[in-house]
Formats: structure tokens, C-alpha cells, sequence
């Protein structure tokens, strides 16, 4: 017992990995802040261009998000950091996560809003227009907020894995949570500092579980009533 | 050489797609072995969970409800990381492969279970009421009202789930795990060509293309008609 303690819970090495450990923390918050913003922004534009009414490019976005569905987001994001530098483009481990997320993460999102769009009746919009919005504005202001709303359950839900991916920038040297649990654990080896990081994401995400649950089931009993 | 040549030469260099065809090949073996391993133990052990939770035994309840929450917090890299770096130090030393497996089937195992239990719990009490009252006992009503309903809404988000998670399986690379991409990484600095890398991208579409495509048609299918 004494033993497990002193390999997992090990307050001395605690004390010593802690502000390696919170300055990962910092960085997996600021990494967060960036990416999400990032794929929603690409989720948005996915979601506008399948609106269009072109065949061609209704199929393409398909393809596109099915490709990003398949394809394991460690892929892509190594694809980047190994493969890029070949063409002669070194781009360094923080723009390819940035890069990758954008991709993975926009097609992701743009299902979601998607669906989100296609729950709104298209009489909203053409009210919308005939009280003189134009199509841009009839669709901040009438569609998307009610859209949003239709689909948060999954916006959150996708926004939680999406904070919980930053953790394979560790593969690339970006300095997040898992990164710098790593480093101190290989100083020390003591896999105390892992067991911080777990326990931190498991403390700043356990709330956001919780209450995607409680939305899950709302939803759920709402749909067979 | 124009630039169109040297790029296909650098990305994809035919004499070394073909001496390093057989270990993406190998990896791409692994990378099944390792997802049919995944899929079957998380979505069983995610069912079992699930039906205990409907017992309604308080304490156990809440035991699940936290060790579920525990793997849909921890992101699936922290857990294997966890368990092939740190369990080695409780005297038990898994292999990467195990190590992999382990991880991915207990948050696979723990997303299951919230989607089986919601499925579950959407059908109306009324129906236990309506089946138990005909004469069939608890197992049978689960079995022949409940869990059929239950399985027909769950089945579009759990497809999701798993190939999300399923994916994951690139993450044994971290673990020195020789699945594909774990093959392709080393393969590209064996021979300083990006080519190998190409290969594993495209092994991993045409393993897992198919199954999304089929996971929209099923959505399809099984979507609730509003």
C-alpha cells in the first residue's frame, strides 16, 4: 500500500512537478481558447456552404466531413508536423495542432450547426426577409440563435472532446498539461506528476459531464414525449 | 525534374512505398485486431454497466455513474499514457497493445453505457408497468420490450462514438505500439521520406471511410421521424 503511494501519490515529487504541472494547465487553457473559437469558425463555414443549393458542392462537403471523420486527428496532426517539412513548409508543433483542429475539429462542428440550421422551418427565413433583414442578418439574427440552442447539448459535447484532444499537442512538444506531466514524470520517475494531470483534467471537466448528462437525458425524454 | 515530379517523388516515392508496403501492411493487421478487440469488450462491458445501473441498487449506481465520469473526463491519451507509464510501478506491466486496449475499452466501455442507459431510460415507465403486469418477468420485459426500443434510438449516437474512439487506436503510437501510424513514423525516418506516412493516411481511410459512410446510412435508417 505504502509502496503504491509513494508511486502514485507521492506528496514530496507533487510539491516539486506542481508548477510544471499548472504552467501546462495554463497553456491547455490558452490552447483550448484558441482552438474551439477556431473550429467553430470552421464548422460555420461548412455549415453556410451546405446551405447552397449546388449539388456538386453539397456532395463535396460530404466528402470533406466524412474524410475528417475517418481520418484519426493524431494522423492528420502528424501528417503535418512529419510530412510538411518534406515540401520544405516547418511549421512547428503549435500551428500544425492549430492547423489540424481547424480541419478535424470544423468538420465536427459543421454537422452539428448543420443540423442545428435544418431544425429551423424555412418560413422563419422567408418572414425574415420579407420584413426587409437582409439574408446575412436573417440569418444571425433569426436562424443561427435558435439553431444554436436546437443543437448545444452537442455543441457542448463536441466542445468537451475537442478540450480533451489538446492533449495530443503533447506529441508534438507543444508544452499543455500531458506535455509537462510528461517531462516531470521522466525527471522524476514517478508517475506521480501523470496522476496530477488526470486529476486536473478530471476536476475542470467532470462539471461539464455532469451537466452534459443532465441535457442528454432532457433531450432524450423530450423526443419520446 | 519539373516541381509536379519531385513532389510525387518526395510523397510518393515508389521504390520506398514498396519496401516499406509490408510493415504498414503488419501495422494495418494490428490496427483490426486492436479495434475489433476495442469495439467488442468497451460496447459489452458499456451494456452490462447499463443494465446493472437498471437493477437500481443505489451504491452500486453511483459507482458507476462516477467511474463513467471519470472516462469521459480524461481525455483517451492521459489514460493510456496512465496506464502503460504508470501501472508499471503497482508491479503490473502491461504491453503497449494491452495497454492500448485497456484504455480505449473503458472509455469506450463508459460512453456505451450513458448512451445505453439514456436508450433505457426513454421508454416509458409505463411499459414496465404494461409488460410486467402481462406476466413477463424483469429479464423479460428488458429483453423483449425495452432493450429492442432502447438499442433502435441508441444505435446513431453509439455508432459515432465508436468510430471516434475507435480512431484512437492511433494513439498506441505513443506507446510504441507498432500499429499503422506507429509503422509510417518510424518507416519516415528510416528512410527520410514522407512516403510511408502517405501510406498509412490512405490504409487508415480505407479502413474506417467505409464504416462512416455506413454509419450515415444507419443514421438514416434509425433517425426518429419527427
Amino acid at each position: 500500500m505504502e509502496e503504491i503511494v509513494l508511486a502514485f501519490f507521492n506528496a514530496e515529487i507533487a510539491q516539486a512537478a506542481l508548477p510544471i504541472v499548472l504552467q501546462g494547465l495554463l497553456n491547455t487553457v490558452l490552447l483550448s481558447l484558441l482552438v474551439v473559437p477556431l473550429g467553430l469558425a470552421g464548422g460555420l463555414i461548412l455549415a453556410m456552404l451546405a446551405l447552397s443549393r449546388s449539388r456538386p458542392i453539397r456532395w463535396l462537403l460530404i466528402a470533406w466531413v466524412d474524410f475528417f471523420r475517418a481520418f484519426p486527428p493524431l494522423v492528420l496532426l502528424i501528417l503535418l508536423f512529419a510530412g510538411l517539412p518534406f515540401a520544405g513548409l516547418e511549421l512547428g508543433g503549435f500551428a500544425c495542432v492549430a492547423i489540424a483542429f481547424f480541419l478535424n475539429t470544423g468538420a465536427y462542428y459543421g454537422e452539428i450547426l448543420r443540423a442545428g440550421i435544418e431544425s429551423i422551418p424555412r418560413g422563419q427565413v422567408e418572414a425574415a426577409r420579407s420584413t426587409g433583414l437582409s439574408g446575412l442578418q436573417a440569418m444571425t439574427y433569426v436562424v443561427l440563435p435558435q439553431a444554436v440552442r436546437n443543437v448545444l447539448p452537442d455543441l457542448l459535447s463536441n466542445t468537451l472532446e475537442v478540450v480533451k484532444l489538446t492533449a495530443l499537442g503533447s506529441v508534438v512538444a507543444v508544452p499543455e498539461l500531458l506535455f509537462q506531466a510528461r517531462q516531470a514524470q521522466s525527471v522524476t520517475y514517478n508517475a506521480t506528476p501523470i496522476v496530477m494531470a488526470a486529476v486536473i483534467y478530471f476536476l475542470i471537466l467532470w462539471p461539464v459531464v455532469r451537466l452534459l448528462s443532465r441535457l442528454e437525458n432532457r433531450a432524450l425524454h423530450a423526443s419520446t414525449r | 525534374m519539373n516541381r509536379w515530379e519531385r513532389f510525387l517523388d518526395t510523397f510518393f516515392n515508389v521504390k520506398v512505398m514498396a519496401k516499406y508496403l509490408p510493415d504498414i501492411l503488419s501495422g494495418t493487421v494490428l490496427t483490426i485486431e486492436l479495434a475489433l478487440a476495442i469495439v467488442a469488450t468497451g460496447l459489452l462491458a458499456g451494456l452490462i454497466l447499463a443494465l446493472i445501473r437498471s437493477l437500481g441498487i443505489k451504491p452500486l449506481n453511483w459507482l458507476i455513474i462516477f467511474v463513467v465520469d471519470v472516462f469521459r473526463s480524461l481525455p483517451p491519451l492521459v489514460v493510456i499514457v496512465l496506464v502503460y507509464f504508470g501501472l508499471p510501478s503497482a508491479g503490473f506491466s502491461p504491453s503497449a497493445f494491452v495497454s492500448t486496449w485497456m484504455s480505449l475499452a473503458l472509455v469506450l466501455m463508459a460512453f456505451a453505457e450513458e448512451i445505453f442507459w439514456a436508450g433505457i431510460t426513454s421508454t416509458p415507465k409505463g411499459q414496465w408497468e404494461a409488460s410486467r403486469s402481462t406476466g413477463l418477468s424483469f429479464a423479460q420485459t428488458l429483453l423483449y420490450v425495452i432493450l429492442p426500443q432502447a438499442l433502435r434510438i441508441t444505435i446513431a449516437p453509439l455508432t459515432n462514438r465508436t468510430i471516434a474512439i475507435t480512431k484512437g487506436t492511433a494513439l498506441g503510437t505513443v506507446v510504441a505500439l507498432h500499429e499503422i501510424l506507429g509503422m509510417a513514423s518510424s518507416a519516415v525516418s528510416n528512410s527520410y521520406n514522407p512516403s510511408p506516412l502517405m501510406m498509412g493516411a490512405a490504409a487508415y481511410l480505407v479502413l474506417f471511410l467505409p464504416v462512416v459512410v455506413a454509419a450515415r446510412w444507419i443514421e438514416t435508417q434509425f433517425a426518429w421521424k419527427r
